[in-house]
């Protein structure tokens, strides 16, 4: 077996190891689903943080900083920024609500079931929507360093995962996920470090500067598909036909072609070369991406007030004896969240210059996986590559994992109903749709598809939490035609982007990062309509009201 | 030995409604949500999503002004501080702790407001 195989077979048998073990504390049906509340906050946070670094984080941003430069820094300090915002606006509130998902909150604010299963709906279409890279990395990581089919990974961690929460419910995910995060730390830190050295060693050469992409030495580049590139010098390769001239314009590759060194690196036509200065600055529009500030503004829009809204985020705090012990908890979460996000961007920065032929063939969220070879090499650098993979399994379990619990969770109480025997059945049912998808989809890069749910989660529960905590004035009616008004054009954005629709010019920056027009909108129609029902303001929202804010030590009573 | 039980007498201290805590009319007011306590309640809610939204706009201002930064003033895009660009260090680096510093003071200061609200209530 190869190492990167065993570093995969060993942490999925960690995860259903502690998995097991987290079961036989799980004794009653309370601590079967929510881990009875007596978890300790650093435990909590781990778990927290480990649930949250998903593929995105692990493999994704490296990726898009790799191809696309600076601005894709917005989306680490999003995924961080959004747990701040989380902090001022909702955290301990919502703890107090004794809410398990938002779906609960919307019921139990609003006192409205058809509320409840609009919510229902589209905590399941995040859900899947976050699921579907998370697989798609998996099959990715396993081609990247095995060989394996792409299927084959997807396929691995949906079976992984399924079995682990059908089997074991939150108790065990709360401590497989907090394994998870400080595996997923080392992981990215420990290579990178071996990475700084060996590039001190090669002289520090420049990040950035004026040249574009170069393959640095004779390069061979295997191509399991044909490519459609962008030449821009003209450069004779070998190809396994003879030699072979490429003249500036379009070329289509395969097979096995050998690049001399030197020669500037072709790019796969949605990527477009950039210099390493224009890469290096911020809104320059490196890699062919339009309007980089309204970009910017959405994509930050989206991460800041998406993070409240995710389905695996929520439940989480449920976790949590009360609502001050909420509030530690997200701040030791900015900690462990802030410590990872320095290390990913630097992997991006490196595969310019050391692993550039991924512009080529397009795979750029495999970037973190290709350096140590690329940079280091020999047993030190296999090594080094099984511990980003184990680190990248870890990344698509943990995240799977907390989706598969929300989306499950809400499918049994909202679709099945019954007792823990359905939650088998749901997380059978809530795994097998994302599969299907991840099968079936192109894949867009990683890290844009997870930004496309939290935009569609700040479009949808960012109004419906913020309003429903702070505002009295929020009717039934309100949140539903504002879920609808925001989920809707969220969706058909969403759907859009991913189905390539538009590819060109303003339509397609608008649609490929909607949080700019679409949270607005959302907020508008949910404030319009509830103050256009004034009448139907929940009788109860003054006790609401008492419930979420004033702090447990008084001892009021709490729920109806 | 005998295994038949002790006999026990049960009593009920026959009040009608719940009783008030006594000495303590603002735990009441809020308890029975009337003018006082929905008062009550207001002022802690006004304190606690004022505090949120003052950190949160000056995070927004700090943060979500970059951009906006870098695309009116150019020049600022290719600064170097410590051989380092500028936008890199920011957004690479000095963001983290930053953050985290933010949510330590929110949520020293919320909880600071809880304990205000918790004084006056028992006071009272």
């Amino acid at each position: 077996m190869s190492p990167d195989l065993a570093a995969v077979a060993l942490v999925v048998l960690l995860t259903l190891g502690i998995g097991a073990y987290g079961l036989r504390l799980a004794r009653t049906t309370s601590d079967f689903m929510v881990a009875s509340r007596g978890v300790s906050p650093l435990w909590n946070a781990s778990a927290i943080g480990g649930e949250y670094l998903s593929a995105a984080s692990f493999l994704g941003v490296a990726g898009l900083v790799f191809a696309y430069g600076a601005d894709m820094l917005w989306y680490p300090v999003g995924f961080v920024a959004g747990y701040l915002v989380l902090l001022l606006l909702v955290a301990a509130p919502l703890r107090r609500s004794g809410a398990y998902t938002v779906p609960d909150f919307a019921e139990a604010r609003l006192g409205s079931t058809a509320v409840r299963r609009l919510a229902s709906v589209l905590v399941v279409a995040i859900g899947w929507l976050y699921l579907v890279p998370q697989l798609q990395g998996a099959g990715l990581t396993l081609r990247a360093t095995t060989g394996a089919p792409a299927w084959v990974g997807a396929v691995v961690v949906a079976v992984v995962v399924t079995v682990n929460v059908a089997g074991g419910g939150m108790r065990s995910a709360t401590f497989v996920q907090a394994f998870q995060y400080w595996l997923k730390l080392t992981a990215i830190s420990v290579p990178a470090l071996f990475l700084l050295l060996a590039w001190q060693s090669d002289g520090a050469p420049d990040l950035a500067g004026p040249a574009g992409p170069v393959f640095r030495e004779t390069t061979s580049v295997r191509l399991d598909a044909v490519v459609v590139v962008d030449v821009v010098e003209r450069v004779v390769v070998q190809t396994s036909t003879g030699a072979r001239v490429l003249d500036p314009g379009t070329a289509r590759l395969e097979g096995v072609v050998v690049f001399p060194a030197g020669s500037a690196v072709p790019h796969v036509d949605r990527i477009e070369r950039a210099t390493g200065d224009a890469w290096a600055r911020p809104l320059s529009g490196a890699g062919g991406l339009e309007h980089p500030l309204y970009a910017t503004y959405a994509l930050v829009l989206a991460t800041f007030l998406g993070t409240m809204g995710l389905p695996h985020v929520l439940v989480r705090f449920y976790t949590n004896p009360d609502g001050a012990a909420a509030r530690r908890t997200t701040l030791v979460v900015l900690g462990l969240l802030g410590t990872f996000y320095l290390l990913p961007a630097l992997y991006g920065a490196l595969g310019r210059l050391y692993a550039p032929e991924l512009l080529l063939t397009g795979r750029t969220d495999a970037v973190v996986l290709a350096l140590p070879a690329a940079m280091v090499g020999g047993a030190l650098g296999d090594l080094l590559q099984s511990l980003l993979v184990a680190g990248a399994f870890a990344a698509f379990l943990s995240t799977s994992s907390g989706l598969l619990v929300s989306t499950a969770g809400v499918l049994l109480q909202d679709v099945l109903r019954g007792t823990v025997r359905d939650f088998r059945r749901a997380s059978v049912l809530a795994a097998v749709v994302p599969l299907l998808l991840a099968l079936a989809a192109t894949s867009l890069p990683i890290g844009q598809v997870v930004g496309l749910a939290f935009a569609m989660a700040a479009s949808t529960f960012c109004p419906l939490l913020v309003l429903g905590i702070w505002w009295r004035g929020l009717t039934a009616p309100g949140a539903a035609a504002g879920l609808v008004v925001g989920g809707g054009l969220s969706a058909a954005a969403v759907l859009a982007t991913l189905a390539g629709l538009v590819d060109r010019g303003w339509p397609a920056a608008l649609l490929a990062q909607p949080a700019a027009w679409s949270v607005p909108t959302a907020f508008a129609v949910m404030v319009g309509v509830s103050l256009a029902t004034r009448g139907s303001i929940p009788a109860g929202v003054g006790r609401t009201m008492l419930q979420l804010h004033a702090p447990e030590v008084l001892g009021l009573s709490r729920g109806r | 030995m005998s295994d038949t039980p002790r006999r026990v007498a049960v009593t009920s201290p026959r009040t009608r409604g719940v009783r008030r805590p006594p000495g303590r009319p603002a735990l009441a007011a809020l308890d029975e949500q009337d003018v006082v306590g929905d008062l009550l309640i207001r002022s802690l809610m006004r304190a606690q999503l004022g505090l949120g939204l003052r950190l949160a706009a000056v995070f927004g201002i700090l943060i979500g002004g970059l951009p906006l930064l870098f695309a009116v003033a150019p020049r600022t895009r290719d600064l170097e501080v410590l051989g380092i660009a500028l936008p890199w260090l920011v957004l690479g680096g000095a963001v983290y702790p930053s953050l985290w510093a933010g949510g330590w003071l929110y949520v020293r200061l919320a909880e600071r407001n809880e304990r205000d609200f918790v004084d006056l209530v028992e006071r009272s």
